[in-house]
């Protein structure tokens, strides 16, 4: 394997702190010990390929019964490398609670309705733009047990593989001018506002469909690959 | 930097399921898959010895031949259509996972130098902001040589190693996120 790329580590500040004390649930989890750098070898440039075998999920808005309950929004956008190239056939799948705020899992105790005709789950595989589209239902803010009055902001959880191990990425897409973001110690863990920003979708006309949906654009940016083969 | 900067990470929460247990591989080799089987137990643990329910994790392995199913693993060596090497697995509310699997062949490494049959994994869970990963290698094997170990300083080595358990082809590894015997996780 002579010549051997790999990918690129993030600016200090642009990625989340292991221990981040505002956020509880990092007290005792967050490793203590400094992380072991090294250079990627093949095993870490590589990574799963999913193919045809993946059933596409991409309209969360309609349940078994009719269609689920809320705003509906159309969330698109693509899965890009750090120098604009696309993450081809690359799997993407999401949840989200509902529109009260309230996720299909038995852990979830808000005292919110469930909706029998949504799940919040869906997965799909990009195009060969790296493009991906969801049609679903704007997600409700919810209370969460991490500091008196606590509430998450509107979210969707995204999880994406790009072309290999390295470049795996779960995140969270949040909406424009929510006022809860400012308060939020998930949201606020990067010290970068400029790489915090990222996770902010931006309302889209162009995807906006008349007389159904409002469209938001949140773009995954993926780590981009070094220049030069680290080693030969 | 490349002129788009990156999408931060951020935590999997606590009700990822919903969205990510349609892929639960817990079974990595389908039966005809060549190669020496192994089971491998485990706990993820906190801090404070607790299991960690919520947690989920995500492995990535060769073939029994040392070959990844992926475009850029171009040596000369058989693929097997019927193992992906991919596998996502979830704990359970003791902090219990178990997965099945063959044991890798060896890989190439830096300088020429053949790595030790290993997995490569992830760890989600809430709380956890970024995903960790770490690394599984087998006993038994000649472990000297590896480029990755070599990096640890040896009193942690053991932390990637999994134990022999007590059936045939049992093994046992701990996942432990923080203090007494933290597993080393690597900046990667």
């Amino acid at each position: 394997m002579a010549g051997l790329r790999g990918y690129r580590r993030p600016a200090e500040g642009t990625q989340p702190p292991h221990l981040h004390p505002p956020y509880r649930s990092s007290l005792k989890r967050a490793p203590r010990e400094p992380l072991v750098r090294m250079e990627h070898t093949l095993s870490e440039v590589t990574g799963p390929v999913f193919g045809p075998e993946v059933v596409e999920a991409c309209d969360l808005a309609r349940g078994p019964r009719g269609e689920a309950l809320g705003e509906r929004i159309v969330v698109s956008g693509r899965v890009l490398d750090e120098d604009g190239r696309p993450a081809r056939g690359t799997l993407v799948e999401v949840w989200q609670a509902n529109s009260a705020g309230r996720y299909l899992h038995a852990v979830d105790q808000h005292d919110a309705p469930l909706d029998p005709n949504f799940t919040g789950c869906g997965q799909t595989l990009t195009d060969d733009d790296g493009r991906y589209r969801f049609v679903t239902i704007r997600p409700g803010a919810y209370p969460w047990r991490n500091h008196p009055n606590a509430w998450r902001p509107a979210h969707i959880h995204f999880s994406v593989f790009g072309p290999a191990f390295a470049t795996r990425l779960v995140t969270q897409m949040y909406f424009p001018g929510d006022p809860l973001l400012a308060f939020d110690p998930i949201f606020n863990c990067t010290a970068d506002e400029t790489a915090r920003v990222r996770l902010v979708s931006a309302f889209d006309w162009d995807t906006t469909t008349p007389e159904h949906s409002l469209g938001f654009r949140f773009d995954v940016v993926l780590a981009g690959r070094e220049a030069t083969p680290w080693e030969r | 930097m490349g002129a788009l900067g990156a999408t931060p990470s951020q935590t999997v929460g606590p009700f990822f399921s919903c969205g990510l247990a349609r892929r639960h591989t817990v079974e990595l080799a389908p039966p005809g898959v060549s190669g020496e089987r192994v089971t491998v137990e485990g706990r993820v643990l906190d801090g404070e010895g607790q299991g960690v329910p919520d947690a989920l994790l995500e492995l990535w392995q060769a073939n029994a031949h040392g070959r990844y199913a992926h475009p850029e693993d171009t040596q000369d060596r058989p693929l097997e259509p019927a193992f992906r090497g991919f596998g996502r697995v979830p704990t359970d509310c003791d902090g219990r996972f178990r997965f099945t699997t063959i044991k890798p062949g060896p890989v190439p490494g830096p300088g020429g130098v053949t790595q030790a049959p290993h997995l490569v994994v992830s760890v989600f869970a809430r709380g956890l902001q970024r995903r960790l990963v770490t690394r599984l290698y087998f006993p038994g094997d000649a472990h000297s040589g590896d480029y990755v170990l070599g990096l640890v300083v040896p009193e942690r080595r053991p932390t990637l190693v999994a134990r022999r358990g007590d059936a045939p082809g049992a093994l046992v590894w701990d996942v432990i996120l923080q203090g007494q015997g933290e597993t080393v996780f690597f900046d990667c």
